[in-house]
């Protein structure tokens, strides 16, 4: 088990989760994310990725065991503080999750409407993001006429919009081609180098590969192991790089 | 390949600590037949209210009127000791502390009051069916039973045969009808609120299972319960504002309609019910009240529903 230490952004302790009386899809998970850090969460299919995410993006309380995130305790906090817990977070999720009748701008300007941004503040920021996602042409699209990789690219977009201090994303590569996926990870790793950590879920072993400074955490039947000393305590901390 | 980081991402974070709710969920209108079924709930407690103060209009101008009125019969077959009688028990009365007016009712009027049963009738002395003589006596207060006791000893001592009523006696059942019927009326109201509450109710949790998904995106956004329940508070809002509007207009045009009829008929009581500017004005807060009925059942809905969600 990792001792909790300042500047740890999560910490779990001895997590487990099950879904109403099944076994227990995650069992004693134990890690602690720092700052800065870019992790991958490998695995194969049905090993527990994407619970393991949701535990991450708070959208799940664990079964047992105990989850500090920024410092606080995940899972005793009043449920009224929860949402600015969450907007510290930018989450892909695999099925994009887009809203469904808000046209492409607004999917992506929807984290900064949540958190009050004023209409004139958030058109341009908005806009140049849609752009570099090269959804420009699309931005009045609403999600049933973009394509899967467009989808992608808005879900993408809108995570990393409010510059998060952690993103969590939930295979983010799986549905755009090659170069697009580059960029995304290029993306990801600039996001990196202005300090939010980043934490890429994917069973994609040839991604792990373009991030030559990431970390791996490897879930197995539901158990972690930690392949780059990524859950070692001092942990492994990627070379400091010029944005 | 060429990279340039999006320009949203470099320069200072921003702030997300406050909350707005500017266009999160833009189509997550109510709408449907919901601004209709609120019309029709406005529209029929306008009309159920407007019978109630109506009534109470009604109520209160036949007490104001009969409260201080005694009604004294003298029966008495000879014609002349009958006028005789009358005009000595109007005499006496004027002398008792608190009477403000006494007078015997002339016998043309009490014929006039009999003419729709008896018909009409000569007003001879040698009349086949001796109709009794009135005496119609004004108090300043209500009359009590003290006071009455009182009268009827004034009253007997010059005409032995004489009966003394209050004239809100008569009108007992009647008031008790009137009285009746407000609750009724209150009743009636208080009902359609409760229905307009549950249509509300309904719609909203419909509406919540409808944008479930998005209101689970909003809340992983950092969206607030808060923030969300505004959302289906302005929505209904709207519905309720439209819907009351109409309703209004329908329940007033039916009250006019109404009330136009009933004056037609002519009669006193009737006629005192009519509505006066109070009247209108608490018929137009109806739709106010219904509106903040509706918004704070959706506010409540919302947010016991999304506590059940992380």
């Amino acid at each position: 088990m990792n001792t909790a230490t300042d500047g740890e952004i999560v910490q779990f302790d001895n997590v487990g989760l099950r879904y109403g009386a099944d076994r227990e899809v995650l069992s004693d998970i134990s890690f602690t994310l720092y700052p800065g850090n870019f992790y991958f969460l490998t695995g194969a299919s049905g090993a527990g990725k994407t619970s393991m995410l949701r535990l991450l993006y708070l959208a799940q309380r664990p079964s047992r065991g105990a989850i500090r995130m920024f410092g606080t305790d995940a899972i005793t906090m009043p449920r009224e503080r929860l949402p600015l817990l969450r907007r510290r977070l930018g989450v892909v999720f695999q099925d994009f999750r887009l809203v469904e009748h808000l046209s492409a701008f607004d999917n992506v300007a929807l984290p900064l409407r949540v958190a009050g941004v004023a209409e004139r503040e958030l058109a341009r920021p908005v806009a140049d993001m849609l752009e570099w996602v090269g959804l420009t042409d699309r931005m009045h699209a609403v999600p049933a006429q973009l394509s899967g990789g467009e989808q992608q690219r808005v879900a993408i977009a809108r995570a990393v919009i409010a510059r998060p201090d952690m993103l969590v994303a939930d295979e983010p590569t799986g549905n755009v081609d090659p170069d697009m996926a580059v960029k995304l990870l290029r993306l990801f790793e600039a996001l990196n180098r202005l300090g939010t950590t980043v934490v890429v879920a994917t069973h994609d072993v040839h991604l792990l590969k373009k991030v030559p400074d990431s970390l791996i955490m490897r879930l197995d039947k539901g158990r972690l192991s930690d392949p780059t000393g990524a859950l070692r305590y001092p942990p492994r901390r990627p070379v400091a790089r010029e944005a | 390949m060429d990279f340039r980081l999006p320009s949203a991402l470099t320069g200072n974070r921003r702030s997300l600590t406050s909350s707005g709710d500017g266009a999160l969920i833009a189509g997550a209108r109510l709408s449907g037949p919901m601004p209709w079924v609120i019309a029709i709930m406005v529209a029929l407690t306008v009309i159920a209210a407007a019978a109630g103060l109506s009534l109470a209009n009604t109520a209160r101008a036949a007490a104001n009127e009969l409260s201080g009125g005694v009604t004294i019969q003298i029966v008495e077959a000879n014609p002349a000791e009958r006028t005789r009688q009358a005009e000595a028990v109007a005499q006496a009365l004027r002398a008792v502390p608190g009477v403000i007016e006494a007078h015997a009712v002339s016998q043309a009027e009490v014929e006039r009051l009999v003419e729709p049963w008896l018909g009409a009738r000569g007003g001879g002395e040698d009349e086949a069916i001796p109709v009794p003589a009135l005496v119609d006596a004004r108090l300043r207060g209500a009359v009590t039973g003290e006071v009455l006791g009182e009268l009827r000893r004034t009253v007997r001592a010059v005409a032995p045969s004489a009966r003394v009523d209050a004239q809100s006696s008569w009108l007992k059942p009647v008031f008790g009808a009137i009285d009746t019927l407000q609750w009724l009326a209150l009743a009636l109201v208080a009902l359609l609120g409760l229905a307009m509450a549950a249509a509300v109710l309904l719609a909203v949790r419909n509406a919540l299972g409808v944008n479930r998904d998005t209101i689970e995106i909003v809340h992983l956004l950092g969206g607030t319960d808060a923030q969300i329940a505004r959302l289906f508070q302005r929505s209904i809002g709207i519905d309720a504002a439209g819907g009351g509007a109409v309703g209004l207009a329908l329940g007033a045009l039916v009250v006019l309609f109404l009330g136009r009829q009933f004056a037609g008929l002519g009669a006193g009581l009737v006629d005192s019910g009519a509505l006066g500017p109070l009247d209108w004005t608490v018929l137009a807060l109806i739709p106010v009240a219904g509106l903040v009925l509706a918004v704070l059942t959706a506010r409540i809905t919302v947010l016991r529903t999304l506590v059940r969600m992380l």
